[in-house]
C-alpha cells in the first residue's frame, strides 16, 4: 500500500463534555487517513473537519512533550508516536488515560502527578556546594550513565496508566515519580539520598510495587521506570535494615 | 473574577520563564511570582529543542569569534552591544544550568564536551545528547520547584494585558479546565511565550507556537521588530517538518541530492572536503543552507518524495553506535516515523519554517516601551540574532536574558506599587466580555480550522525562502481578508470546560496579527539579507537603505505601519558575508584592512 493512497478508519472517542454528559459516551467518527498519518493526526483531522468541540491536549508531535498520553485500543500510548495503519482495517478505539480523572473528552486531571512530582525534591541538593567560578562539576560519562536514563521521563503518565498498583490506590508514589526520585539520588553531584529515601521508605513508596513490570513495557522512552522502583527498593531494605547495626548514613 | 496579587507576572513558562522565574526568586525572596502557562512547564517547546546552546568553552576560543559569528551569521543587522554582552554571559550561564543538574555529555575527563554547530567557527555548543532542550526545560521546571515564592498558574491561558497609568499592571487569563477567568495584577509582566511558527504551513514547532505574547504587547502599541526575518531550518522531516537537529552535520552528518553529490560545494560553501570544516558545508548557516535546497529544486536536482522534493541528510558513514550515543532521538524519530533506520539509509529532508528571528521590541536588559513590560526568548528582539540566527544560540538566549529579564522586572516591581484594582478589574471584565464573545456569537459562519490553513498556505507561498513583491502582496491581500473574515468566526464548541475550540479560535487572531506583521515587513524591505531573499531585482544586500530594523506597529483593522530603526554597530563595521573557502578569504581581508587602519577590533 503507498503512503499516498487515502482510505477510510473507524475512530470510535470516548468522549465526555461535564457540562452535558452524566457519564462518558462513545462517539464514532469516519476519518480518512494515509500510511503515515498518526493517531493524533486522525483525532486533529475530528477537530478541524467534523467536530471541534472534542478535546484533547497535543503540542510537538514528535514524542518528547508528553502531551498526548491517552489510551489506543485499550493500552497507554502516546497518540502522536502511534500510526493509524497498524490498526486498520479494525477500529480505532481511544479513550481518556486510565487511573485519572476525566476533565473532558481524551483531557484529564494530573494534578496527582505533578504534586508527586513535586515531593520528591527532584532537584540537585549539592553533596558539596560549588560556585560559579570554580566551574561545573566534574562527572565522567560513566557517572552520567548511572542517572541519564531516568532523567528521560518526559512526563507523560502512560505508566500510571499501566500500573495495577496506582489504580488501585493512587497513594502509590507511582513509577515516573520513583524513577525520577532515583534520577537524582543517582546523580554524582547530589548529596540527598537520604532526605529523598525518607519519602520512599514510607507504604506509599517503592512498596507499594508488585512488580507487575507493565510500566516499563509501556514506556515510550525507555526510562524502565520498574528497574529504578526495584533499585529503591534494594535501597530502601538495605536502609532499613542497616539502620539497626550501622551510624547514620552508612546505608549509602 | 477572581484577583490574584503579584509583585511580578511572568506569561510562558518555558526555558525563558522558567529561568526569569527562578531568577526574581533568588533576587528577593520576598517577590511573589506568579507563573502563567498555558501548558503545564514541561510541555513547552523549549522542550523540542535538539542541538545545544552555544557558550565559549574552548582553551582556543574566544569572545570574539563567538560575536563575529553572530554578528556575521546575522549579516550585520544585530545589536552589537547586546551581542557583547550575551557572548560575555554565556559560558557562566551554562555552569549555572549544570550545577541545577542538567545532564550535558561529557569528555572522558569529566567535563562538559562541546559539539560544533553551522556558522560557528570554533566548537562551543554544549549538548545533552541530541535532547538539549528536553534536559534544559526539565531541569529548570524540576528547579523551579526549590522556590516558594513562584506560584505556578498552568494551564492558564493569557488573553490580554492591562494597561493602566501609562504602565502594564498586569494580566488576564483563562482557567482552561473551567473557563473561568482571573486577574493577575502585577506591578511587572515578562513575556516569554516562545516564537509563532504555527503561522507557517510546514514548521518545526509545536501546536502551542502560535504568537500569543508577540501579538499581545503589539495589540497595546509596543512595536515587532524584524518580523520579515523567519528561519527555515534545513533539515526538517518531509509532510510533517518535524526536526532533524543540526547536530546531525556537527557530527558529520552530509548533504546529498539525487545524483549523491554534495551540492552545497555549488553555493560558496565548499570546498567539500571528506572531514567536517567549521563554517563549510554542511556547517554553513540555515539560511544558506536553506536557499541551496531552493537552488537544487530549481534545477531538478532533487529526490521526489511524497511529500514534496527532498535532499538526503546522509549519517550511514557515522555507523550505529555512534549514532546511538550522539543521536538518540533522530534515531528513533527516522525509524518510527519515516521507516528509516540512518545507519543504513540515507534520510529525505527538507526545509521547515522553524523560528521567528524577529519580535517583541526590547532593549538589551529585555525592557520594552511600555513601563513595566519585558520580553524574553524567541518572542522578543533583544537583538542578538539579526537576520539570521545561529543554531544553538538561542537556547543559551533563555538563560541569559531569562536571567536578566528576572532581575530587571524585580527591580521594577520593587520600585512601583500595585495600581487600583477596581479600575483594572473594569478593564478585565471588558477582556472577558470580548473573548467570550467568541462563543456566543450569532450568525458566524467561519471555520477557524478552514481559516488558520488558509493564513499558513499563504504565508508559505509569499514569506518562503525567496521571496517576490507579486506573492507578498497577495499574502498582505490574503491576511487583509483573513482578518476580516476572522470575526465571523463560529465555534462548535460553546462550553466552559476545556474549550478548545474557542483557545484555538483566540490563538488564530494572535496568528493572524503576527503573520500581517510579517508578510508588511517583508514587502517593504526591498534587498536581500539574510533569511530574507528576494528575486524581484532586490537580490543584494543594501546597507544604504536597509541596515536598518524594521518596526511593526499595530494599526487595528488597518494594515500595519512600517517604520524603521538603527542597528547598534559597535565594532564590527558591515562586511562581506561568506563561507567556506570564501570566507576564509574574506576574513582574512578584513583583518588586513583592519591592522592598516590601525583597529585592534575583530
Amino acid at each position: 500500500m503507498s503512503d499516498t493512497t487515502t482510505r477510510i478508519i473507524e475512530i470510535e472517542v470516548l468522549r465526555y463534555r461535564p457540562e452535558q454528559d452524566a457519564e462518558p459516551v462513545k462517539e464514532t467518527f469516519q476519518v480518512p487517513f494515509t500510511n503515515d498519518m498518526s493517531v493524533l493526526q486522525g483525532l486533529q483531522y475530528i477537530k478541524d473537519e467534523l467536530d471541534g468541540s472534542l478535546s484533547f491536549r497535543w503540542s510537538c508531535r514528535m514524542a518528547i512533550c508528553g502531551s498526548c498520553g491517552m489510551m489506543i485500543n485499550g493500552k497507554p500510548k502516546l497518540g502522536c508516536q502511534t500510526f493509524l495503519r497498524d490498526y486498520y482495517p479494525g477500529l480505532v478505539r481511544v479513550e481518556a488515560l486510565a487511573h485519572f480523572p476525566i476533565e473532558k473528552d481524551l483531557v484529564v486531571g494530573v494534578e496527582d502527578f505533578v504534586g508527586k512530582l513535586a515531593s520528591i525534591k527532584p532537584f540537585i541538593i549539592p553533596k558539596e556546594p560549588r560556585t560559579l567560578e570554580q566551574g561545573e562539576y566534574l562527572q565522567t560519562p560513566a557517572q552520567r550513565d548511572e542517572y541519564e536514563q531516568f532523567s528521560s521521563c518526559i512526563n507523560c503518565m502512560l505508566c500510571y496508566a499501566a500500573c495495577p498498583q496506582y489504580g488501585l490506590n493512587n497513594e502509590f508514589m507511582g513509577p515516573g515519580v520513583l524513577a525520577l526520585l532515583h534520577r537524582y539520588n543517582a546523580d554524582s553531584r547530589d548529596g540527598a539520598r537520604e532526605e529523598r529515601m525518607q519519602i520512599v521508605h514510607q507504604e506509599e513508596g517503592v512498596w507499594s510495587c508488585t512488580a507487575v513490570g507493565y510500566c516499563s513495557e509501556v514506556c515510550p522512552k525507555g526510562v524502565d521506570p520498574a528497574n529504578a522502583v526495584n533499585q529503591n527498593k534494594v535501597n530502601s531494605a538495605k536502609d532499613f535494615f542497616l539502620r539497626f547495626v550501622a551510624p547514620k548514613g552508612a546505608g549509602k | 473574577m477572581e484577583i490574584f496579587k503579584a509583585d511580578v507576572a511572568i506569561v510562558g513558562a518555558g526555558g525563558a520563564g522558567l529561568r526569569a522565574a527562578i531568577a526574581v526568586a533568588e533576587a528577593d525572596p520576598s517577590l511573589s511570582i506568579a507563573l502563567i502557562s498555558k501548558v503545564y512547564p514541561m510541555r513547552s517547546h523549549t522542550v523540542a529543542a535538539e542541538g545545544g546552546a552555544a557558550a565559549v568553552t574552548q582553551a582556543h576560543d574566544t569572545l570574539d569569534y563567538h560575536f563575529n559569528d553572530t554578528v556575521g551569521g546575522g549579516d550585520w543587522l544585530c545589536e552589537q552591544d547586546v551581542v557583547e554582552f550575551f557572548v560575555g554571559q554565556c559560558h557562566r550561564e551554562m555552569v549555572q544550568m549544570e550545577h541545577w543538574g542538567c545532564p550535558w555529555s561529557r569528555r572522558p575527563d569529566g567535563h562538559v564536551n562541546v559539539r560544533a554547530f553551522g556558522g560557528m567557527k570554533i566548537e562551543r555548543t554544549w549538548f545533552a545528547a541530541d535532547k538539549t532542550g528536553f534536559h534544559m526545560l526539565h531541569t529548570l521546571f524540576q528547579t523551579s520547584i526549590k522556590y516558594p515564592s513562584i506560584k505556578r498558574f498552568d494551564e492558564h491561558f493569557c488573553v490580554d494585558l492591562v494597561v493602566d497609568e501609562g504602565r502594564v499592571q498586569g494580566v488576564v487569563a483563562i482557567e482552561i479546565a473551567t473557563g473561568e477567568f482571573r486577574l493577575i495584577q502585577a506591578k511587572s509582566v515578562i513575556i516569554a511565550t516562545g516564537g509563532a511558527g504555527r503561522v507557517f504551513r510546514e514548521n518545526t514547532n509545536g501546536g502551542i507556537v502560535t504568537g500569543d505574547g508577540m501579538a499581545l504587547a503589539y495589540r497595546h502599541g509596543v512595536p515587532l521588530r524584524d518580523m520579515e526575518f523567519v528561519q527555515y531550518h534545513p533539515t526538517c522531516m518531509p509532510g510533517t517538518g518535524l526536526l532533524f537537529t543540526e547536530a546531525c552535520r556537527g557530527e558529520g552528518g552530509l548533504l546529498i541530492n539525487k545524483d549523491g553529490y554534495r551540492y552545497l560545494q555549488d553555493y560558496g560553501l565548499g570546498p567539500a572536503s571528506d572531514k567536517p570544516r567549521n563554517k563549510f558545508m554542511e556547517l554553513g548557516p540555515r539560511d544558506r543552507l536553506s536557499q541551496a535546497y531552493w537552488h537544487e529544486k530549481q534545477k531538478g536536482r532533487t529526490i521526489q518524495g511524497k511529500h514534496g522534493e527532498c535532499v538526503h541528510l546522509d549519517l550511514r558513514h557515522l555507523g550505529e553506535a555512534y549514532l546511538r550515543e550522539r543521536l538518540p532521538q533522530i534515531y528513533e524519530l527516522a525509524v518510527e516515523y519515516l521507516g528509516v533506520d540512518p545507519a543504513k539509509e540515507p534520510i529525505p529532508v527538507l526545509p521547515a519554517v522553524h523560528y521567528t528571528m524577529g519580535g517583541i521590541l526590547a532593549d538589551g536588559k529585555t525592557a520594552s516601551g511600555l513601563p513595566g513590560l519585558y520580553s524574553v526568548g524567541e518572542c522578543s528582539s533583544v537583538g542578538i540574532h539579526g537576520a539570521n540566527r545561529l543554531g544553538s544560540n538561542s537556547l543559551t538566549e533563555l538563560i541569559v536574558f531569562g536571567k536578566v529579564a528576572g532581575l530587571e522586572a524585580s527591580a521594577f516591581a520593587k520600585a512601583h506599587v500595585h495600581g487600583k484594582s477596581d479600575l483594572l478589574h473594569k478593564q478585565a471584565e471588558d477582556v472577558q466580555r470580548r473573548a467570550q464573545a467568541i462563543i456566543t456569537r450569532q450568525g458566524g459562519t467561519e471555520r477557524s480550522s478552514v481559516l488558520r490553513k488558509e493564513m499558513a498556505q499563504s504565508m508559505e507561498n509569499g514569506c518562503g525562502i525567496y521571496r517576490e513583491a507579486k506573492s507578498m502582496q497577495a499574502t498582505c491581500d490574503t491576511i487583509d481578508t483573513l482578518r476580516q473574515r476572522y470575526k465571523k468566526i463560529r465555534l462548535d464548541d460553546h462550553s466552559k470546560a476545556w474549550n478548545t475550540d474557542w483557545l484555538m479560535a483566540i490563538e488564530l487572531g494572535f496568528l493572524l496579527d503576527v503573520a500581517q506583521a510579517m508578510v508588511y515587513s517583508a514587502i517593504n524591505r526591498k534587498e536581500s539579507r539574510g533569511s530574507h531573499q528576494r528575486l524581484d531585482g532586490y537580490t543584494e544586500r543594501d546597507d544604504v537603505n536597509f541596515l536598518k530594523h524594521s518596526l511593526a506597529t499595530f494599526a487595528g483593522d488597518d494594515a500595519p505601519r512600517i517604520s524603521y530603526g538603527d542597528v547598534k554597530i559597535t565594532k564590527s563595521p558591515p562586511g562581506t558575508r561568506a563561507y567556506g573557502a570564501a570566507g576564509e578569504k574574506a576574513d582574512a581581508e578584513r583583518k588586513a584592512q583592519q591592522a592598516a587602519q590601525g583597529g585592534s577590533h575583530v
